[in-house]
């Protein structure tokens, strides 16, 4: 049984996301349970290879039993465990979110759990092309998802989510092609010998690097390829928005960090420099661009899309320094920024249900109607901003120490850049929040009703899933988000261990 | 053979190649030219097309067999990238399934598909 995991991992969610639909025939409730069990059950099994994975370091299974490398190969290690923990662990959150938010469509928790195992698949995976499947997965289950947004706009939104990220995934399998050309293979283990054999610099293994790797900055959404991001996380429902900030660009940008050091690995990335500092300029250039961007929002949920642009930047620049210290850090802030920004979108959805408020201009005084959820707002965008002893903090210290070491000092300039540069967009709207008079012009409904007035028209046109109230559990899971932001970094040495193992045999 | 006479023969010979390119191109440019929602999504699915074909056309190998082992004589044409083709295929029929639903419902909500007409509608 235990030896199984990792493909049940991917299984069990595959066989709940059916059960839904069957479900529909007799009834059109009880998706919720179903998934509810199905991520409690996902939970256990990624808990039960912690301490597999602790002592034995890699967990590796042949599906099907097809003899290595030619079958599909799964792989566990220190690195896609954290990653697995961390889906299974938000997926819960958003379920309780989802609870009250909405939406209660059986349909939505197939493709909920379609998502997840999308998710979990790309992580556990050893094989290119079972990246590509998965990779596909993920976006038409995303696609879906930002769809079922009350407005129409949302299906523009998807539509354009679709198309886009359509060319970065067929970029990717175009850079399959060439890879599978020069080695033969399609095994990650198996081809990152085989590409060393052929020699890093040959034009194919140059041109594979390029298709796979700009294809995935497409999908975590890298400062030119960022455009389908802001217009789908805006539209989404709320819970839509929370998951997939927390999790799509995430679990990307961890095949892209599987990519360089699984596949490519780090030898490659000294042989090419000219590789490495496309990756790095890429990535600055998103820091920045992203951020500027998200100082020049009025809407708070484009401003939070336009952040993880930049967060982004950092996280892709902190594994492509590709020093241990640099790694570590990257994984943290790619792990915290998940935390942090699902939270943030779940908590921008309470507030835009209680009070309507949706522009940072709204959110004016809004601290005294919703005082939970703004102390939790204010406490996970200062997180975010890096201010010790948050989990943010840690994350970009560490890929700071990782530039500083390597002597990338145009680098670390960027890096240090960003946190001001968060501070700008974000200390705007902590400050509205806390220390301006609430503004009456842009939401006239809640000058009569009050904290009462729940179905304010901003979100009975669009956000009514949930009937516009608010529940105890929602608010919950922001505030164990803000909590969990900053009780994160006691876990870090926790983590450092668990990659102790994993890390330095990619990173040598 | 010398090197020029190799070159000469590869760029007369592997046609195949052209057809990629040339899929690819037209793909991508409808992709992004096209100001029509649904001509981008045949764009999408023309560039598909040639990534396809690429794979396909690394398989062949020069009086390569059908990879069916019956007589035990080789060499035969790589049976894998078929396979993972098989695979795309049927995820660019979904990606085309989604894409229309979506299409369906943007035109019966704005009743156009022109994406500069849209642009103005929804930042209403």
């Amino acid at each position: 049984m235990i030896e199984h995991i990792p493909v049940l991992l991917v299984v069990l969610p595959v066989l709940g996301a059916a059960i839904p639909l069957i479900v529909s025939l007799y009834s059109d409730r009880g998706g919720w349970s179903i998934a509810a069990v199905t991520m409690l059950a996902h939970a256990t099994l990624a808990g039960l290879l912690v301490p597999e994975v602790w002592t034995g370091g890699v967990v590796s299974y042949a599906v099907g039993g097809f003899a290595l490398p030619y079958g599909i190969e799964l792989v566990v290690d220190g690195l896609s465990l954290a990653v697995v923990t961390l889906i299974s662990i938000i997926s819960l959150g958003v379920l309780v979110y989802a609870r009250h938010a909405g939406p209660h469509e059986n349909t939505f928790y197939s493709q909920f759990l379609l998502l997840v195992t999308g998710l979990t698949g790309m992580t556990v995976t050893g094989d290119v092309f079972n990246l590509y499947v998965f990779l596909e997965i993920t976006g038409l289950a995303a696609y879906g998802l930002v769809a079922s947004g009350r407005r129409v706009s949302a299906a523009v939104a998807a539509l354009k989510y679709l198309i886009i990220g359509t060319v970065g995934a067929s970029l990717y399998l175009l850079g399959v092609g060439y890879a599978l050309a020069t080695t033969g293979t399609l095994n990650m283990a198996d081809m990152s010998t085989k590409l060393a054999a052929v020699g890093y610099d040959s034009t194919l293994v140059l041109t594979a690097f390029g298709l796979m790797v700009g294809g995935l900055t497409v999908k975590v959404a890298l400062f030119p390829l960022h455009t389908w991001q802001p217009d789908a996380y805006a539209n989404a429902p709320d819970s839509v928005s929370a998951f997939i900030s927390a999790l799509v660009s995430t679990v990307s940008a961890y095949a892209l960090a599987r990519l360089l050091f699984s596949v490519f690995t780090v030898d490659f990335l000294t042989a090419v420099p000219a590789a490495r500092w496309a990756l790095l300029v890429l990535a600055s250039v998103s820091i920045v661009a992203g951020s500027a961007l998200a100082v020049s929002q009025s809407n708070v949920q484009r401003m939070l899309a336009y952040s993880s642009v930049s967060q982004f930047g950092l996280v892709i620049a902190g594994f492509t320094i590709a020093t241990p210290i640099a790694v570590l850090g990257a994984t943290v802030h790619l792990i915290g920024h998940a935390v942090m920004k699902g939270g943030l979108f779940a908590a921008s959805g309470i507030i835009e249900r209680k009070t309507g408020a949706t522009t940072v201009s709204g959110y004016a005084g809004m601290a005294g109607r919703t005082p939970f959820v703004a102390g939790a707002f204010a406490l996970l965008a200062l997180a975010m901003v890096g201010v010790p002893p948050a989990i943010g903090f840690v994350g970009k210290w560490y890929i700071v120490l990782g530039a500083v070491e390597a002597g990338l000092w145009p680098v670390v300039v960027v890096l240090l850049a960003s946190t001001l540069l968060t501070l700008a967009y974000f200390a705007r709207l902590v400050e509205r929040l806390y220390f301006a008079e609430p503004t009456i012009h842009d939401e006239p409904a809640v000058a009569d009703g009050g904290a009462e007035a729940d179905e304010s028209p901003a979100s009975s046109d669009h956000r009514s899933d949930g009937g516009g109230a608010v529940s105890t559990g929602m608010i919950a899971v922001v505030v164990a988000a803000a909590v969990l932001a900053v009780v994160l970094t006691g876990a870090v040495p926790l983590l450092d261990q668990l990659l102790d193992q994993t890390l330095p045999p990619l990173l040598q | 053979m010398t090197a020029l006479a190799l070159q000469l023969e590869l760029l007369t010979t592997h046609y195949n190649y052209y057809a990629v390119m040339l899929l690819l191109g037209i793909g991508l440019y409808t992709l992004v030219e096209s100001p029509n929602l649904l001509k981008k999504v045949i764009g999408m699915n023309i560039f598909q097309t040639g990534i396809f074909l690429f794979f396909v056309t690394l398989a062949y190998r020069t009086g390569g067999n059908p990879p069916i082992v019956t007589d035990g004589g080789g060499p035969y044409v790589s049976p894998l990238p078929h396979v993972l083709i098989l695979t795309a295929i049927v995820v660019g029929v979904s990606l085309t399934a989604v894409a229309l639903a979506l299409i369906v419902r943007i035109y019966s909500e704005y009743g156009t598909l022109d994406e500069e007409r849209l642009e103005e509608l929804y930042y209403d």
